[in-house]
């Protein structure tokens, strides 16, 4: 399906023409340009929709490195369509608040470069079949979150936060890697539709719970479950609608995604049960809990994300015990949770994008998110306001939104557990549903603090250089307006999401219980009086109490010191891992060049002598080498002389020409053995590297004689004497065998393969071409490396002078 | 083109390219050989590697494998009958990027020592 394929590299091809769109659409008009992009892949996408609940699927493969079981494939089915939806859907609305939410002055170019690269990136993550190329997407999304944090890098706040989600979110993609390479040890293959099929040899194998914790973690990491969480909070110094797009709408729920799309693999086990819906529930309570005590507005959101993400990642741990039942009625139970978690998840980033945006509005006009500064404003901004209203309220799991639908649904699948009375539940089960419930009022508090702290109270006035608080644009409104709308609608039509969104989704992730029936259960706004209702009822009755009563309790926050060593934790180990690798590094890093070429040729020794070692046939075979000629013989000679005159030269000129000597010396070897490739080069790299010695002069110091100590003499001519040894038993031994296939083959294929006659370039450009790109990069690399080394330490030099 | 069967190619090309280079900076000066060749030889080793990158990558559009690369026959009105192939682009993407690397080193260092 080349639609899929146009889906994840459209945005990195927009990534790459902003800037030069940006000099034609100068300004914040650059928007327009990009926001035609994810406009374009929604309405692409959507049109699929009714093919895919139709039980249709699209796979598409094509070989990257085929040598390495790596196929660029690409399958879109309801699960990967949820989320493409809400990454382009999310994503236009975004785009177009961003518009008029930067200010001219910054650098808007760079920004919509970094989003639509992250836009590609997350496509590219969740349409991705392939293990590996699910990877590379999976840390693209990291690093453009990296780049996107820390877009007003100016700020010490933004670049430490970007550090830290970055550090913390690569890692916990480094863990998943390595378990999908022992997934791949198990079945032989990356490609997770044949993964899913293989489930009982996985399942079987002695690797599969480490793979399992492995995955988990990456999921966590990303998904800022407990105790990963640390990083979101911080991610907050992002621009909002970064913050509304990656942090709290799409790449958060990347580990949902891939919780998710795991389950049929990994479910089978009660471990997965435990884990995921343990680390969930806590992480929901946490953030909870630690959400109300926040005082800003965009710190609190981001702890309600992490509650949030907690409760969806508890949900979808439920619905994996459906693999473990064998009655159809506790099967239908528990894929119950599943659809709980997916109806959330969307409700989710209806919700949540428009209170982002909506916090992002007040900072935006009146300079402050901080809530002690905030207050009356539901007269003032009255739009704002009415958004903020459904946002939070939905949040909170009231009725007439569509938080309320699942939240009931949330409550009906803790309480599932008890009524399924399988797997010997243990007293930690029956606990599930009181932490829902604590973790729920949290909740209910912290919605009605966004609500009533800001808009209702007495107005602050304005603090000095402030504006007066005003209503924001409506081009700002229009954003959070339509997701605010949202909200309502699907409350009204939440079966028309059911049907067409989440139905195909279910099948994806229980491909097994495939047209089950109750498999997509009805959506219902009233259950009767049942105990979901009740749970609500109590979680309003005693929230509402609790906030009322909140400045006499919330002394007890000074005992919660936990979220404060967690932090700290990840200071200090950062500190000290800094500075043990720079005691380390200070023990070899002498400056003293001889002392690094010392170690380069005891290392090039040690892996020479240990590979012969293991090889253990010395067999010397001269019979076949031609007679050294006259002329030969004299070459050598003068090679010979050259190198020993070195070693006795009393000024650095004759060195750098002896050595000169010895470089000619082989390039007319070369001739003489007919490699005129060979020795061109040669003579050119020799002229070269004379010019850079040339230049090099002007910072050498005076040319002594140094007087070293016997011993450091002893044991550099050893090691010179050593590797001398170690080139001249390589060269005899090559002639005497024939481990390796000769590359002479190449000689008689040359021309029928590659078209060539030359064979060493046919080598180089055509049998051996990715080692040439390769070696092509590193040399671009290193010379850049070496140009910023030099220009750097210019600076310095400058700097230090101005200071005397 | 002569690379392919002839001795020659993209990195002997780079250093040729980039010894002639130095040499004229040896003889005049940095300023003199900038007004005749205005390039940022940034610049030009990363459009080398755009270059064979790029290449590469071209394949992969026509159903191949990374990096295959393809040879036409062409008449051309001068040469006469010449062969083309995407390896030309191939190597002069690598002769670029050794020409920029090797002469922004120099000049880096050069630069410096004034």
């Amino acid at each position: 399906m080349i639609t899929v394929l146009l889906a994840i590299f459209i945005p990195f091809i927009a990534a790459c023409l902003v800037p030069f769109i940006h000099k034609i659409l100068t300004g914040r008009r650059i928007g327009w340009f990009v926001i035609t992009i994810p406009l374009f892949l929604f309405i692409l996408l959507i049109r699929l929709v009714p093919s895919l609940s139709d039980g249709a699927s699209y796979l598409y493969t094509f070989p990257w490195i085929p040598s390495a079981d790596v196929y660029f494939s690409t399958h879109l089915d309801g699960l990967s369509m949820i989320f493409a939806l809400l990454i382009t859907g999310i994503g236009s609305l975004v785009v177009l608040y961003s518009i008029y939410y930067l200010s001219e002055r910054e650098a808007i170019g760079r920004f919509y470069t970094y989003l639509l690269l992250f836009m590609g990136a997350m496509l590219g993550v969740v349409l991705s079949d392939n293990l590996i190329v699910l990877y590379v997407f999976w840390e693209l999304t990291s690093i453009s979150s990296f780049l996107l944090i820390a877009f007003w890098y100016h700020r010490k706040q933004s670049r430490y936060g970007a550090k830290k989600s970055m550090l913390i979110t690569v890692t916990g993609g480094i863990f998943m890697l390595v378990g999908f390479l022992m997934l791949y040890a198990i079945t032989g293959t990356f490609n997770l539709q044949e993964l899913i099929s293989m489930r009982e040899v996985i399942a079987a194998d002695s690797l599969f719970i480490p793979a399992m914790l492995l995955v988990l973690i990456g999921a966590f990491t990303k998904s800022a479950q407990f105790p990963f969480h640390i990083w979101l909070p911080d991610a907050m110094e992002a621009p909002t609608p970064v913050s509304a797009y990656l942090h709290s709408a799409t790449m958060v729920k990347a580990g949902i995604y891939l919780v998710a799309r795991f389950t049929p693999i990994f479910a089978g086990d009660t471990t997965w049960f435990y884990v995921v819906s343990c680390v969930g529930l806590l992480t929901m309570l946490w953030g909870s809990v630690n959400a109300v005590k926040q005082t800003d507005l965009k710190a609190l959101l981001a702890f309600s994300t992490v509650s949030q993400l907690g409760m969806i990642m508890s949900l979808l741990g439920i619905g994996s015990l459906a693999f473990a039942s064998s009655e159809s009625a506790h099967i239908a139970l528990f894929t119950a949770a599943t659809f709980a978690a997916l109806f959330h998840m969307i409700n989710h980033s209806t919700f949540k994008g428009s209170l982002f945006m909506v916090v992002g509005i007040l900072d935006h006009e009146l300079g402050t998110r901080n809530i002690k500064r905030l207050g009356g404003l539901a007269t003032i901004m009255p739009i704002t306001f009415t958004i903020a209203l459904i946002g939070s309220f939905s949040m909170a799991g009231l009725p007439p939104f569509n938080g309320f639908l699942s939240k009931e649904l949330f409550f009906e699948a803790m309480l599932s557990l008890k009524e399924a009375n399988l797997l010997s539940m243990d007293s930690l089960v029956v606990l599930f549903p009181i932490v829902a419930w604590i973790g729920s009022i949290f909740t209910f508090i912290y919605c009605m603090i966004i609500v009533f702290q800001t808009f209702f109270g007495k107005v602050h006035a304005p603090a000095p250089g402030q504006r007066p608080a005003h209503e924001a644009p409506i081009q700002m409104l229009i954003s959070p307006m339509v997701l605010g709308s949202l909200v309502v609608l699907i409350f009204i039509f939440p079966n028309l999401l059911g049907t067409y969104i989440l139905g195909p989704a279910m099948n994806a992730v229980y491909p097994q219980f495939e047209g089950m029936p109750g498999l997509v259960p009805e959506i219902q706004v009233w259950h009767g009086w049942e105990m979901p209702i009740f749970m609500t009822i109590g979680v309003i009755i005693l929230g509402i109490l609790l906030y009322g009563l909140l400045r006499y309790w919330k002394g007890i926050y000074r005992l919660g010191f936990l979220q404060w060593t967690l932090d700290r934790l990840y200071n200090a180990t950062l500190q000290r891992i800094e500075r043990v690798a720079s005691v380390v590094t200070k023990t070899y890093m002498t400056g003293s060049v001889r002392d690094y070429v010392a170690y380069i040729m005891l290392f090039f020794i040690a892996l020479v002598g240990i590979g012969l070692l293991g090889f253990q046939q010395f067999i010397f075979d001269f019979s076949n080498d031609a007679v050294i000629e006259i002329n030969e013989g004299i070459i050598i000679f003068v090679m010979m002389c050259s190198s020993v005159a070195i070693l006795f030269a009393k000024s650095r000129i004759t060195a750098i020409i002896l050595n000169g000597v010895l470089g000619y010396s082989i390039a007319i070897l070369f001739v003489v053995f007919r490699a005129p490739d060979l020795a061109l080069t040669q003579i050119i790299v020799e002229t070269v590297t004379t010019v850079l010695f040339l230049l090099c002069f002007y910072y050498l110091p005076e040319w002594k004689n140094e007087h070293k100590s016997i011993s450091m003499r002893v044991r550099n001519g050893l090691i010179a004497v050593a590797s001398g040894v170690a080139v001249t038993v390589i060269a005899l031994l090559v002639q005497g065998h024939s481990m390796y296939p000769s590359i002479s083959i190449y000689y008689e294929t040359a021309s029928r393969l590659a078209g060539g006659l030359n064979v060493v370039n046919t080598i180089l450009g055509d049998f051996r071409a990715f080692d040439t790109m390769l070696e092509v990069l590193v040399l671009f690399i290193a010379g850049l490396g070496v140009y910023s080394l030099v220009k750097l330490r210019r600076k310095k030099g400058v700097d230090h002078t101005e200071e005397k | 083109m002569s690379g392919h069967n002839n001795p020659g190619g993209g990195f002997i090309g780079g250093l040729v390219l980039s010894s002639a280079f130095v040499l004229l900076y040896l003889v005049y000066d940095i300023e003199t050989v900038h007004r005749g060749t205005p390039f940022d030889f940034k610049r030009v080793a990363a459009l080398g590697v755009l270059l064979a990158v790029g290449t590469g990558m071209l394949s992969i559009l026509f159903g191949e494998s990374f990096l295959s690369q393809t040879t036409w026959l062409v008449d051309l009105p001068v040469f006469g009958e010449t062969e083309l192939g995407t390896m030309t682009i191939f190597e002069a993407g690598v002769a670029l990027t050794v020409l920029g690397v090797v002469v922004t080193i120099i000049l880096g260092i050069s630069e410096d020592v004034e």
